[in-house]
C-alpha cells in the first residue's frame, strides 16, 4: 500500500502545482520539492527498515488490489531490492531536477512541474508495476508529460525532437503490447486462468519457436528506450533540445527503465530465449560502446556531446545484462545508478551554462576556468567519473561488468574495452574545449551559486560514495542472479 | 403481433413518434427553443423506454425485426450520440440564424434509419432503414446551402450513396435468386444444406461494396473527405458515428447469422479492405490541414482497425468492435463538440491554425479537444487505448497476425498528424483575444458542461472499464 501512496503523492503534487501555479509560480516550486522530498524519505525510510533483506522472500513489499477483473488485469505492484534502489534513485534525481528548473523555468510554471512530477510517478511505477498492463501503462505515463516537458520549454528544434522521441517510443511500446497480449493467451489456454500477472506468466512454458517471437517484442521496445545502437537515434535530438531537468530525467531514468525491462522481464521470462540471442545483442553493446564514443568526440554541441556519451555508456549495460554473470550483473545495477548520477551532473551543467552563455556550441566556449574556477573544479570531478577513473563509482560499474563479460566473451569483452580509452579522449576534450583554451566571453560569467553548489555536491558526494562503498547497493541486488538460473551457468 | 414484441418495437415507435411531433410543433409553435427542448425530451423518453422493456428482450418480431440486447446496445449508442448532436446543433444553428426546424425531423428520422438496422434481420427491413438514413442524410448534408461546400458535398454524397444502394440491391437480389429467402436465418439454413455458390459469392461482394461505402472503408472511401468538410459540423458528427453505428451493426448481425467468418474468401476480402483501410486512411491524414478533412481520414483508418476485430467473428470481437465504437464515438463527439463552439456565423473552425494556443487562451475546451485526441491516438489512460487493446486482445487470440501487424505500425503513422493538432493546441503564441459573447448563455454553457463530461467519460472508460465492460457483456447474452 505504501507504494501506492509514492505515486499517488507525485500524481496528486503534480495537480496541485497546476493550481497553485495561478496563485504563484514559487508557491508551485516549493510544492513540487516537498512531493519529491517526501517520497525519497518514504523510500530511505523503507531502505533501514527493509536493510535485512528477508532470505525466504526477495519481494518484500507486495500489494494486489482488482483493477480489472474480467480480463484478469489487477492493480499489483511489488518491490524487491532491485526496484527499491532505482526508486532511490527516481526520487533523487527527482529533486535535482526540480531543484535545477527553479531559475530556468519562467513560463507556465505550474504545468511544467506537473509533467515533471508525473514523468517522475510514471518511471516510479515502472520499476514497480507487475501486471503487466499496468506496467504498460507506467510505461507510457511517464512518456506523454516527457514529450510535453521537450515540446514546451525545450530548445529550437524542440518539434522535430519531441516527434522523433514520441514515435520512436511508441512503435516500441505497440509491438510490446502485441507480445503481452501473446503471452497473456498462451498462458491463458495452457493453464485456464487468463491473467496478465507477472508472476503467474513466469510459470508459462513457451514453444520456443514462438518465444522468439514474443521476447522481440519486448526487445525491441526496451532496445529503443536503452537505447542499442540502431535505435538510438531519438536520443540525441530528445537529450539535446530537451529542458535541463527533462534531459537529467531521459538521461539518469528514462533509458534506465529500458535496461530494467530487460533485466526484469526479458530474461525472467524467456531464458531459452534470451541465451539464443545473447552473442548478438553482446555485438550490439559493442558496437554501441565504439560507436557512441566515436560519435561523441566529434560532436560540437555540447549537450548532444553528451547524449552520445549516454549511448555509449548503455552498450556496457547490454554487455552485462547478456553475460548470463553474476558480477557483471552487479556492473550493470552499478552502472545504471552512477550513469544516472554522473551524465545526471554533466546535464546540469551544461544547463547551467546554457543559462549563463545562451550557447550550447563548445567552439564558443573555451577558458571558462578563469571566471568559473568553482564549477570547473566539479566538472573534472564528473568527466573523470564518466572515463571511469577509480574511486569513482562508474570505475566499480563498468569494470565488473568486463570481469563478468570476460569469462564467456574474451573478445568482446577486449573491444569493448577500447570504450574506457575513448571516453577519455572524448571526456579530456570536452573539458579541455569548454573550461581550458582560449577564452571567447569577455563579460565576466558568474560562478556557481548556492542553489547549484547544492545540486552538485548532492551529486559528488553520492558518485564518491558509490566508488568508495559499493557493497551496500551490491547486497541490495544479490538476489537478481539467482532469478533466472541460466545466471549461474 | 402480440402484446410482448410490440412492447420490444416500444423505443423505435417512440423514436418515430420524434419526427411526428416535430411537424407538430412546426405547425403549432415555431421556435427553436422548444422544438430543442421536445427534441430532447422525446429522445430521453426513448431511453426510458428501451430501459423499461430490456427485461422482455429478445423478442423477433417476424419476419423483419429482432429487438436482442446487441440491438438494444447498439439503438443505446446511437441515442446517446443524438441527445449530444441535438444538443450541439442548438447553437450551431441558431448562431447562422437559418431556419433549423426542419433540420430536426431529418435529424429525427436519420436516426430512425440508423436504429432499424440494428434490429433489422431481414433484407426488406435492412434496405428500409438504409434508405431512411441516406435520404435524410442527402438533406441534411446541403442543410446550409448558402455555404460554399454544402451542395457540392450534398451531391457528392447522393450520387454516390444512390449508387451504392443499387448495388445493394442487386447484391440482395442476386443471393435471393440463390438462396430463396431474404431472411438472414433463411438464407444461412440454404447456405447451410445447399452450400455457397459463385453467384452468392458475388452478391456477398457487392454487398460488401455498398457497406464499405457507408462506413467509408478503402477504396470506398473517396466522399468521406468532402462530405465530412462540407456538411454542417452536427452533420458531420451524425456521419461520423449514427450512421457508421447502424451501418455495423447490420454487418455485423448479418456477418453473425450466415457466419461469414467461415467463407475463406470473405475473410480475405474484409482483411484486404481493413489494411488498406488503415494504411490509406492514416497516410492521407498525414498532411491535412484542415481539422475536419483530417477527422474523415483518421475515421477511415478507424473503421480499418474496427475490421480488424470483425474478422475473428467470435464473441471477444463483438464485444471489442461496440466497445470500439463506443470510445470512439464519445471521442469523435466532443472533439466535434469544439469545433462546433469555435465556430462563428462567418467562420467554420476547421483550419488548424485557428486552434494555435487554443489551450492557453481557453483552457477548457483546449483540453477537452487534447483528450479527445489523445484517445484517437490511443494513448493510455483514455478510452481509445482501452478500445484498441480488446481489438488487438480479440485479434491475438485468433492470431489474425497481418491485419494485427499492420493496425500496431499505422497507428504509429497516426500519432505524428494527432501530435501536430496537440502541438498546435500547446503552440505558445498567446494573442489574448475577448471570447465571443454568447446569445444564448443557457444552451453554451450546456454544451460546456456536456464536454467536459465527456471528456471525463474518455478517461473514466480509459481506467475503470470494468463496468461498461460488463454491462456490455449482460446485453450480449440476450440473444
Amino acid at each position: 500500500m505504501i507504494l501506492i501512496w509514492m505515486i499517488c503523492i507525485l500524481l496528486a503534487g503534480g495537480i496541485v502545482c497546476w493550481l497553485a501555479a495561478r496563485r504563484s509560480p514559487l508557491l508551485a516550486k516549493w510544492i513540487a520539492l516537498l512531493t519529491v522530498t517526501a517520497d525519497l524519505l518514504i523510500a530511505c525510510w523503507l531502505f533501514s527498515v527493509y536493510k535485512a533483506f528477508p532470505d525466504n522472500t526477495s519481494w518484500y513489499i507486495n500489494y494486489q488490489a482488482n483493477w480489472i477483473p474480467a480480463l484478469g488485469i489487477s492493480f499489483h505492484v511489488a518491490m524487491d531490492g532491485f526496484s527499491h534502489v532505482l526508486l532511490l534513485l527516481t526520487f533523487f534525481l527527482g529533486i535535482l531536477s526540480v531543484l535545477c528548473s527553479w531559475k530556468e523555468i519562467k513560463e507556465k510554471t505550474g504545468f511544467y512541474f506537473f509533467n515533471l512530477l508525473w514523468t517522475l510517478a510514471g518511471i516510479s511505477g515502472v520499476f514497480i508495476a507487475m501486471d503487466m498492463i499496468l506496467f504498460y501503462f507506467c510505461w507510457e505515463v511517464m512518456l506523454i508529460p516527457m514529450y510535453f516537458l521537450i515540446i514546451l520549454w525545450g530548445d529550437a528544434r524542440r518539434r522535430y525532437a519531441g516527434y522523433k522521441f514520441f514515435i520512436f517510443t511508441q512503435v516500441g511500446s505497440l509491438l510490446m503490447l502485441l507480445s503481452i497480449l501473446a503471452l497473456y493467451f498462451i498462458h491463458g489456454d495452457q493453464t485456464g486462468r487468463y491473467t496478465f500477472d507477472y508472476f503467474s506468466l513466469l510459470q508459462t512454458a513457451t514453444d520456443p519457436a514462438i518465444a522468439k517471437w514474443i521476447m522481440l517484442g519486448f526487445l525491441i521496445a526496451f532496445a529503443i528506450k536503452l537505447p542499442v545502437v540502431p535505435f538510438h537515434n531519438w536520443l540525441p535530438d530528445a537529450h539535446g533540445e530537451a529542458p535541463t531537468a527533462g534531459s537529467l530525467v531521459l538521461a539518469g531514468l528514462l533509458l534506465k527503465t529500458g535496461a530494467y525491462g530487460i533485466i526484469r522481464f526479458v530474461l525472467p521470462l524467456f531464458p531459452e530465449s534470451a541465451v539464443a540471442i545473447a552473442p548478438v545483442m553482446i555485438l550490439f553493446g559493442v558496437a554501441g560502446i565504439i560507436y557512441g564514443a566515436l560519435l561523441a568526440f566529434s560532436q560540437t554541441d555540447l549537450k548532444r556531446l553528451i547524449a552520445y556519451t549516454s549511448v555509449s555508456h548503455m552498450g556496457f549495460v547490454l554487455v552485462g545484462v547478456f553475460s548470463f554473470n553474476s558480477i557483471a550483473m552487479q556492473g550493470v545495477v552499478m552502472q545504471i545508478l552512477t550513469h544516472g548520477l554522473s551524465t545526471g551532473a554533466l546535464f546540469v551543467m551544461a544547463g547551467m551554462l546554457k543559462e549563463r552563455l545562451h550557447t550550447r556550441d563548445i567552439d564558443r566556449m573555451g577558458g571558462l576556468w578563469t571566471s568559473m574556477s568553482g564549477m570547473g573544479g566539479i566538472a573534472i570531478l564528473f568527466t573523470m567519473a564518466s572515463a571511469g577513473l577509480p574511486a569513482l563509482g562508474n570505475f566499480i560499474a563498468e569494470f565488473f561488468i568486463l570481469l563478468g563479460a570476460f569469462a564467456n566473451h574474451p573478445a568482446f569483452s577486449i573491444i569493448a574495452t577500447l570504450g574506457l580509452i575513448l571516453s577519455a579522449i572524448y571526456s579530456l576534450r570536452m573539458l579541455q574545449k569548454v573550461f581550458m583554451g582560449q577564452q571567447h566571453f569577455t563579460e565576466p560569467v558568474k560562478d556557481i551559486s548556492a542553489r547549484e553548489l547544492v545540486i552538485m555536491a548532492a551529486l559528488s558526494i553520492s558518485i564518491v560514495v558509490l566508488g568508495l562503498f559499493p557493497q551496500p547497493i551490491i547486497d541490495t541486488v544479490q538476489h537478481l542472479s539467482t532469478i533466472h538460473p541460466l545466471l549461474h551457468e | 403481433m402480440n402484446e410482448l414484441q410490440l412492447s420490444a418495437l416500444l423505443p423505435f415507435i417512440v423514436l418515430a413518434m420524434a419526427s411526428v411531433v416535430v411537424i407538430l410543433l412546426i405547425a403549432f409553435r415555431l421556435s427553436h427553443t422548444v422544438i430543442q427542448v421536445v427534441g430532447f425530451l422525446m429522445m430521453c423518453l426513448v431511453v426510458f423506454a428501451t430501459w423499461y422493456v430490456r427485461d422482455t428482450l429478445p423478442q423477433e418480431i417476424p419476419p423483419l425485426f429482432i429487438v436482442d440486447g446487441q440491438a438494444a446496445v447498439f439503438t443505446g449508442l446511437i441515442i446517446f450520440c443524438v441527445l449530444v448532436i441535438g444538443l450541439f446543433s442548438y447553437i450551431y444553428f441558431e448562431e447562422r440564424e437559418e431556419n433549423p426546424k426542419e433540420y430536426y425531423i431529418l435529424l429525427f428520422l436519420a436516426t430512425l434509419g440508423a436504429a432499424t438496422l440494428t434490429i433489422s434481420q431481414h433484407f426488406i427491413s435492412l434496405f428500409i432503414g438504409l434508405e431512411l438514413l441516406s435520404v435524410s442524410l442527402y438533406a441534411l448534408i446541403a442543410y446550409l446551402r448558402n455555404r460554399n461546400n454544402a451542395v457540392e458535398a450534398g451531391m457528392k454524397y447522393l450520387v454516390l450513396a444512390a449508387l451504392s444502394s443499387a448495388f445493394l440491391l442487386f447484391g440482395m437480389a442476386l443471393i435471393y435468386m440463390e438462396t430463396g429467402s431474404m431472411k438472414f436465418s433463411g438464407i444461412a439454413e440454404q447456405l447451410a444444406t445447399v452450400g455457397s455458390s459463385p453467384l452468392f459469392l458475388m452478391g456477398l461482394g457487392t454487398i460488401i461494396v455498398a457497406v464499405g461505402f457507408k462506413l467509408a472503408l478503402v477504396p470506398f472511401h473517396l466522399w468521406a473527405a468532402d462530405v465530412y468538410q462540407g456538411s454542417p459540423s452536427p452533420v458531420t458528427a451524425f456521419i461520423a458515428t449514427i450512421s457508421k453505428i447502424g451501418t455495423f451493426a447490420v454487418l455485423l448481425r448479418f456477418a453473425q447469422s450466415i457466419q461469414l467468418q467461415h467463407y475463406q474468401l470473405a475473410v480475405t476480402i474484409f482483411s484486404v479492405i481493413a489494411i488498406a483501410s488503415m494504411i490509406t486512411g492514416n497516410i492521407l491524414a498525414l498532411q491535412q490541414r484542415n481539422l475536419k478533412r483530417l477527422l474523415a481520414y483518421s475515421s477511415i483508418a478507424h473503421f480499418g482497425y474496427l475490421l480488424v476485430a470483425f474478422l475473428p467473428g467470435n464473441n471477444a470481437g463483438t464485444e471489442a468492435a461496440i466497445f470500439y465504437l463506443t470510445a470512439y464515438s464519445i471521442t469523435l463527439l466532443s472533439a466535434f463538440g469544439v469545433i462546433i463552439l469555435l465556430s462563428s456565423r462567418h467562420h467554420e473552425a476547421e483550419e488548424l491554425h485557428t486552434y494555435d494556443g487554443l489551450i492557453w487562451k481557453r483552457p477548457i475546451i483546449g483540453t477537452v479537444l487534447a483528450i479527445s485526441l489523445l484517445s484517437l491516438a490511443g494513448i493510455p489512460l483514455t478510452a481509445g487505448f482501452l478500445a484498441k487493446f480488446f481489438i488487438l486482445s480479440a485479434g491475438v487470440h485468433q492470431s489474425v497476425w497481418l491485419p494485427l501487424i499492420v493496425l500496431v505500425l499505422t497507428s504509429v503513422i497516426g500519432l505524428y498528424y494527432y501530435l501536430r493538432v496537440i502541438n498546435t493546441l500547446f503552440s505558445t503564441t498567446v494573442s489574448a483575444e475577448a471570447i465571443p459573447k454568447s446569445v444564448h448563455p443557457f444552451f453554451h454553457v450546456s454544451t460546456y458542461i456536456t464536454l467536459v463530461i465527456m471528456a471525463g467519460l474518455i478517461c473514466w472508460l480509459g481506467i475503470f472499464p470494468s463496468l461498461t465492460l460488463q454491462g456490455i457483456r449482460t446485453f450480449l447474452m440476450l440473444h
